[in-house]
Parts: C-alpha cells; structure tokens; sequence
C-alpha cells in the first residue's frame, strides 16, 4: 500500500474535458468522473449519485456543484455531499493538473478497491 | 328596433363605449366604425413598453378581429371619414365608403402639436401618437445614433427612457425650468431630471428650439442633422422626436357646423350641439377642459354607453387626476392640485440618501395634492384621499408618512382599502371595482398581481393601481400572499422568466456570462434550473448569433438519446408523419440484433423505441440507421417531438383530406428547431379524429371545407382538449399558420412551459391577434421561424456519427483497468 503513495496516473490533458463537463475514468472498481468547472478547477468522484446510483458525469456542472441527470441531487464537488434537504455522500478521489495534463492519486484508488 | 350606430375613430374611448354598450344591450345597435389606422383598438399608454421592448404590439390589443366579429361590428380599417352629412345622416370615408347612421358617435382623439419652426417637416422628425410612430422610431433607433426629444412632459420621457433603451444616445429639449411642471413640482421635476441623467439621457431645460437642421443636400434626400437653440447650441439629431403636447382634433366635427371650442362641445351626457351626435375622448372638450389621461376618457365612455342604451346615471363631473410615469425603474405619482396658494398649506417629506421626495398640499384639512417620488408604494392611498375629500384633520401629524401611520395607535395599513366599498373602483384604466377583484381573487384563487392582471384586468394598462390590488390580495390571502411574489426563475435570481426573456432583448444580451453579469445573478454559473432555460432563451431570441451551450443542456439534448435508469439510453429514428419502409425496418432489426439492444417498443407518437443502448456504441447505432436514411426523432428534446396521423382520403372510406400527407409536410417543414417544452402534433383525415389530434400541442383536423387547425391540448400531467385557432383552406395555409403559432410561442414561452399553459398565461386573443387576424404579423412570424429553421435542420445523429462533433461525449477519458491485473 505505502508502495502506491504519491504516485500520480496521468490520464489525459485538461482540454480533453470541456469547461463546465466532464469525462469518466475507467477504473477496477468501477468508473471515476472528472470535472472541470468553469474555472478550470477539477475534481474526481465516483460515478454513482447516491441516491439511485446515476452517472454524475452526464449531469450539468454549476460552480462546484453538479446536478444528477437521473433526478436532480445535487452534488458538491469538493466534498461528494448531497447539498440542500438531500442526503447522501459520494466518494472522492485526489486530483490535479500538472503543466496542463490530468492525474489521479494511484493510492486512493488502491485503498478504495481495498476498501471494497 | 336595431338602431344604425356609426362610429368615428377607433381608439380606447370609443372601444371602452362600445364594450359597455354590448354588454347593456347586447343587438341593439348595428355598429359600423371607420378607423384610420389601418388596425384593431389597441392600448396606447402602453405605447411606451412597446417602445422600450417590454412588451410586443400583439400584447398591447385591447380588441382583436375576432371581438368586432362576435359583436357584429363592421370595422373599416385604414379608412379615414372626411364628410358627416348632417342633413341626409350620412358619413362619408375618403375613398367613397358611406354608412347611414341613427347615432353617430365622433372620436376623433387628438393631433399631436407640431411646433412652428423652420425644418419640422425634415425626415427623420417624428411624432408620438401611435403604433406607426413607435413602429419609425424602432426602426431609427436600429441606426443607432442620436435622438432629440422635444418636450419633457410625460410622453416626451417615456420616449427618451424608450429610445435610451434601444441604444440610442438621448437628449431631451424642454422650454420650461423643470421637467413635467405640469404634473410635478419643482423639487420633483429637479429629482426626475437628475434620475434620467444618471441613466444616460441628457436634459436641457429652458431651451427653445430655433430650427431644425438638414444634412447636406448633395448627400442624399435631405433629413435631420441637428436640432438648434435660439441660444446658438447646435444638438446633432439622427431623429427628432415632437412630444409637446396635443390638440383635440375638432375639424370633421367643425365642418360639420358642430359647436366647437379647442374641442367638440359635449355636455354632461357626451351628447354635442346635435342631439343624435355624440363625442368621446381626446376630441372632446366639457366646461372648458379637454383630456388626454385615460381615467376620465373611461369614465366618459361608461356614461356614453349608458346614455346610448337608455339607462342614464350620473352625468360627467371633472374629477381630480393621477398621472404615473412609465419608465421601468423611476417611480413617480401625482395627483389633484399642487399649485401654491395663500390658503394652502402643505407637507413635505424628502430623504435624500434614499431620494425620496413627498408633498401634499392641503387646504382646509383636505389632501388636494400630491406628488411622490422614490417611493410611491402609498400612492393609491393619498389618491384616495383627495378624490374622497377626506378630512384629514385627526391623522395630520403622520399624514405624509403614510397609511402605516394614519389613525393614531391601531395603524393597520390596509384599512383604507379595507374600509373601501365593493363598487369603488381600483383600476381607473380598465373599469374594475373593487368586488370584482376580491371575487375573482377567492372564487379563482389567484395569488399574484399578473393572474388579478390576467383574469380581471385591473392593474394591466397603466399600472397605477398596482399598489391597491396588491393590498387587495393581502386582504383576502392574508400571509399566504408574497408580494415580492414574480416566481423566481430558480434561486440563482430574483427575476421571473418574463423578466429574463424581456430583458434578454431590452439589454440586448448574448451570452450566458454576460446575461449572468448583467442581470445580477446570485450563484457563480447559474444551476442546472437556469442555465437550460437561458440556454434556450439565447437561442431563440438569437438565431445564427448565439452558439448553443452543449454543457447547459440536460444529457439527452447534449447526447441525443434519451437517459434510461441504469445510465443507457433510448434510440427513436424520426419516422415522418408515422409513415415507415420494409427497408427502414430492417435497418431497424439489424442494428437492434447488431449491439444487442434489449428492447424494441413502439411509442405513443407512432414511432419506433429502441431500449437499452450503452452510451459508447451510439455513434456506431447512429452510422447504422443513418446509412438507411433514419435520422433523429429528437424524442429526447424540448423540440418538435412527433406528427401523428391516420390514413386520411388514401385508404379510409371517411377520409375528406390527405392527412398522412400533410403530416409528412408538417413534419418535414417543423423538425429541428428548439421550443420551450416538447411539441406534438397530430392530423387527422376526418372528425373522427383516430389521430387523437384534439389532445395535442398543435392538431389538424381535417374536414370537407379544409383545415381546422387546433392548439394547446394536453394528455399528459393535465388532460385537456384543443381549442380551435381558426379554419384555413389549404395545406400551405396550414404550414404558414402553424409555424407562426410554434414561432410566437418560441418567443413567448416559458422554458419548460407547454402551449396550453402558455396560452393559458397569455390569452387566447393576444395569440389570435398574432396568428390569425392579422397576416403581416403572421408573415412576419414564420419568416422569424424559417430564419431559425436555417440554423436547426441538421441531423444530429449525422453530426456526432461522423465523429466531427463532441467526440469526447462517447468514450472515457481513461481506462486504468489494467491496474487489477497489475496487482
């Protein structure tokens, strides 16, 4: 596990997601959706709603949030918590961008496959 | 005995009349009225709105075609009377019309002043009286460039605020030291002044104007250039706008041999020195007034109305007025008599970091004035006062604070409206007691200013009356109403769906980011509420200008394809008018054997369902069914979803047209545009109806004579039968009419909003007026649909199967599932 520290997966360049989208990554435990907000922040959760397990990736991107296309939870982006009278809480994963190309944290990853 | 009515002039005064006279002695009268304009009665106060892009003409229609129809009126439009004929009861139009007349009812309104200067017949030097005149200044005001407005009364800065808003550069012209000294006082017209110079507009006061300038001769037909003061200044003009005032026009009556003064003599009973002639309105003139407000023009129609059928009240008495000015965000009151005098005294409240200014004067403890400025949510109240001629002696001290305050310690605010009788009336414009609107606000269960709007009128022209309906609601509702209660478009802003549309146009927005930074909205990139809705919005208000914004649409109108619960999705091919091909349907079997979709339905709409698609083989399905010439039924978006329709004449024994065929044509001719909400359509070939065209957003039935063309049913949430729009003969007609009608809707709906509601929201005449009675307007509409259509009749299917749009949509960014197998 401690092997998998720090080590960062390069998946793509930023332009690959459009501002305000998102792109899903194909992972061992399931798929992965990133976001890119309208100021080029992006984020990495899970891609299940928690509420009936829809694709968050193909919902509509405001500020830091994201809304389920299945039935409008409301996600945020920087915590995976159901916003407003929902409930409910996404896993996130870390992600950042160097020199305009994507990575994920490898180890989180890992842990979460542990985990499941 | 039917009596022959003939009426002079089309105006409100005479539409008001008449509306009170069918509804006293509905067949009584045999009306002919001649109209100059080439038109339909429509509301000119709200010539201004129209003006400054707040509202649209159809919205302004008091009286559609359909009205003079019902009421057996024959309307001679754009046929001006040039003859009474007094002797043989005979008028007659300037090209030859006659009619015989029993009565004759002159309202002939008024001529706008147009003042006596060298240049003021130039092009480009305007009046503003009417629809054609708002009509040239629109079409000025597309130039750009500069407008001078002589005359800072009331229509004088409405124009300016109208033209300003359009994107002019603005200065107004008046002779006199301040603004509007006939209905403001000095302090108010400085407020006024300094109020429209912060949005823009440039006042001179005191100026007189010398001449009107030409541009060079040896550049063209000479027009405007400038306006010039007898001080020397020299103001550059691309139009000039004549707003100092109007004149009653007496000259048909005068040369009638009718007594006349500034106006047509009338008694108390509207009756002129001929005693089967009568005048009403702007033209008229009793004990030496003459008017040009709406209220006391009303007031003159109901006693007309009254007189004509025989059940005579009180006669006409001149009453204190009110006058509001109608500039969106400036808000100003007066009313009564406000000139200083010896026996007057008066209160004045000012507040000059919240730039309000109140004055009343009083005079033997009686408010007979009034002028508020900033803030004149009491208005209706002070108004009150000094048409009651209350005595104000017991609330002196708190007088000018308002209702809050009067009465001592029990201060209830709503008890002047409450104490009011149900006769009172609340809305002077439109003749509404206040019965009627607490009845209609319980029995209906209305809960805003717009439904009392909608259902009563009140409150709907000028807008005066606003502050009292909304007491009224309070009143009956309680806490149940919100007064700040315009429905937010979402939580992102305060502003309401119409306000969005209007101000899209008005402030001339055309991206989602500058719409967000204009229009103050609250989060940093809207939410998935908003942002569809602005999207569209965009998009329709600016075809061929506004790139559509694929990361504000929902999924299925980004991908396509319809988003099923497990995060696969559906595949409709477009299937014209239901009409399919063995070779279409084997392409359709193949393609379902191919990817292994689970599930192949038919739909409700004659079409075929195929379940189940994963999202990256789409473009592959896609490629498949477009290859057999199956494109995108778009039955995933806000769009023209489906024509349904039944074999028609080519098969069945009752048929009487091709409905199959029309259903194509309809289909081929409307597919790819966006609309507010989904649109279904169906033609059925006889009224046997096996098409189930009366539940539908826009049904044809067809029938012996042609075409009935219905709209706004429902079968869905809400179930509603059609309603007729109209009948049509032929099949381009009923392209032309249906395209108009989904064109106005498209600029008039509410995202996510179907036809029946919005024609629920909007009524029935207002979209007739458009549609059907008047075929300029109507032409007008479907060149905006087919300008649009330019834009929109391209398969999507084709676009993204070919790979060249949104490719990323259709495959991961990534696939680390080698890492299990690493480990």
């Amino acid at each position: 596990m401690t092997a998998m520290e720090n080590v960062w997966l390069d998946i793509g360049t930023i332009d690959d997601i459009p501002r305000q989208g998102a792109r899903v990554v194909k992972t061992p435990m399931g798929c992965i959706a990133v976001f890119r907000t309208a100021s080029d922040d992006l984020f990495a959760l899970n891609d299940r709603c928690p509420h009936k397990g829809g694709p968050l990736s193909e919902g509509i991107v405001h500020g830091t949030s994201v809304t389920c296309p299945l039935h409008n939870f409301v996600i945020s982006l920087e915590t995976g918590l159901a916003q407003g009278a929902d409930k409910g809480e996404v896993a996130t994963f870390p992600v950042r961008c160097q020199a305009g190309r994507i990575q994920l944290e490898a180890s989180q990853l890992a842990r979460s496959k542990d985990a499941a | 005995m039917t009596q022959k009515l003939v009426v002079v002039g089309n105006g409100m005064a005479p539409g008001r009349a008449l509306e009170r006279l069918f509804e006293m002695v509905p067949g009584a009268f045999d009306v002919t009225i001649f109209n100059a304009e080439p038109r339909t009665n429509y509301d000119r106060i709200l010539l201004s709105p129209v003006l400054s892009g707040e509202k649209s003409y159809e919205e302004i229609v008091i009286h559609g075609d359909a009205w003079y129809r019902q009421n057996g009126v024959t309307l001679h439009k754009g046929r001006k009377v040039v003859k009474i004929d007094r002797a043989s009861k005979t008028v007659i139009a300037e090209d030859g019309t006659q009619a015989d007349y029993d009565k004759l009812l002159i309202a002939t309104g008024s001529v706008p002043f147009v003042i006596p200067v060298p240049g003021n017949d130039l092009a480009g030097v305007l009046t503003y009286r009417d629809i054609d005149d708002v009509n040239a200044m629109l079409i000025a005001a597309e130039q750009g460039g500069h407008a001078v407005v002589i005359g800072g009364g009331l229509l004088g800065l409405e124009a300016a605020a109208g033209l300003k808003a359009r994107g002019m550069e603005v200065t107004v012209i008046h002779l006199m030291p301040t603004l509007m000294e006939r209905q403001l006082d000095a302090a108010a017209g400085q407020l006024l002044k300094r109020e429209l110079e912060s949005r823009g507009i440039k006042v001179v006061t005191e100026a007189s104007t010398r001449q009107i300038a030409a541009t060079d001769p040896c550049l063209g037909p000479p027009r405007v250039a400038a306006v010039e003061l007898q001080d020397g200044t020299s103001i550059k003009a691309d139009i000039v706008v004549m707003a100092v005032g109007i004149r009653p026009n007496a000259v048909l009556a005068k040369d009638a041999g009718l007594a006349t003064g500034r106006g047509i003599l009338v008694n108390d009973r509207m009756r002129t020195s001929d005693t089967d002639i009568y005048g009403v309105g702007e033209c008229v003139e009793f004990e030496g007034n003459v008017y040009g407000l709406v209220a006391p023009l009303y007031e003159q129609a109901s006693i007309l109305a009254r007189e004509l059928a025989g059940a005579p009240g009180a006669g006409f008495v001149d009453k204190a007025l009110a006058t509001k000015l109608k500039v969106t965000g400036v808000d100003l009151f007066s009313a009564g008599d406000f000139a200083d005098g010896d026996d007057r005294e008066e209160i004045v409240l000012r507040d000059a970091a919240r730039g309000v200014y109140r004055r009343l004067v009083l005079k033997d403890d009686k408010v007979i004035g009034a002028v508020m400025f900033g803030d004149t949510s009491d208005s209706g109240w002070f108004f009150q006062l000094i048409k009651d001629s209350v005595d104000i002696a017991g609330m002196r001290e708190t007088l000018i604070f308002g209702p809050a305050y009067a009465g001592g310690g029990n201060a209830d605010p709503f008890a002047a409206v409450a104490a009011l009788p149900d006769e009172a009336e609340i809305c002077g414009c439109n003749g509404v007691c206040k019965g009627r609107i607490v009845s209609a606000i319980t029995e209906k269960g209305l809960t805003s200013v717009d439904e009392v709007r909608t259902h009563t009128k009140a409150s709907a022209s000028c807008g005066t009356c606003t502050g009292l309906v909304e007491q009224l609601l309070t009143l009956s509702l309680g806490e149940a109403y919100n007064p700040a209660a315009v429905k937010p478009m979402c939580s992102c802003t305060e502003l309401g769906h119409a306000d969005v549309r209007r101000l899209v146009v008005a402030k001339q927005l055309k991206t989602i980011p500058d719409l967000m930074q204009e229009l103050e909205w609250k989060s940093s990139g809207g939410c998935a509420k908003c942002r569809p809705a602005l999207n569209y919005y965009l998009l329709s208000t600016w075809p061929g200008q506004y790139v559509d914004d694929n990361q504000s649409r929902f999924v299925n109108e980004r991908v396509h394809a319809n988003i099923q619960k497990d995060g696969t999705y559906s595949v409709v091919p477009r299937m014209w008018g239901g009409v399919t091909t063995p070779g279409e349907l084997r392409a359709i079997a193949d393609v379902a054997d191919k990817f292994q979709i689970p599930s192949v339905k038919c739909t409700g709409g004659q079409r075929i369902d195929l379940l189940g698609v994963k999202k990256a083989d789409l473009p592959a399905v896609w490629a498949d069914l477009n290859a057999a010439g199956l494109v995108s039924g778009h039955a995933y978006g806000k769009a023209l979803r489906t024509v349904k329709t039944c074999v028609g004449s080519d098969w069945c024994r009752f048929g009487t047209q091709d409905s199959t065929g029309l259903g194509v044509r309809l289909e081929k001719f409307l597919w790819g545009s966006w609309t507010p909400a989904k649109v279904k359509l169906a033609v059925s070939g006889c009224p046997r109806n096996c098409a189930e065209a009366t539940c539908k957003d826009v049904g044809v039935i067809c029938v012996e004579s042609g075409y009935e063309i219905h709209f706004a049913g429902a079968a869905g949430l809400d179930i509603k039968g059609t309603v007729v729009l109209c009948h049509v003969k032929t099949e381009d007609e009923v392209i032309e009419v249906t395209a108009a009608l989904i064109q106005l809707y498209r600029e008039q709906g509410h995202y996510l909003e179907r036809i029946y509601k919005w024609l629920d929201r909007v009524g029935m005449e207002s979209i007739k007026a458009a549609v059907v009675d008047d075929p300029t307007r109507r032409n007008a509409l479907f060149e905006g649909f087919m300008h649009s259509q330019k834009f929109s009749q391209s398969d999507p299917w084709a676009q993204r199967a070919s790979g060249s749009t949104d490719s990323h949509e259709f495959s991961p960014i990534a696939n680390l599932t080698y890492m299990e197998a690493a480990q």
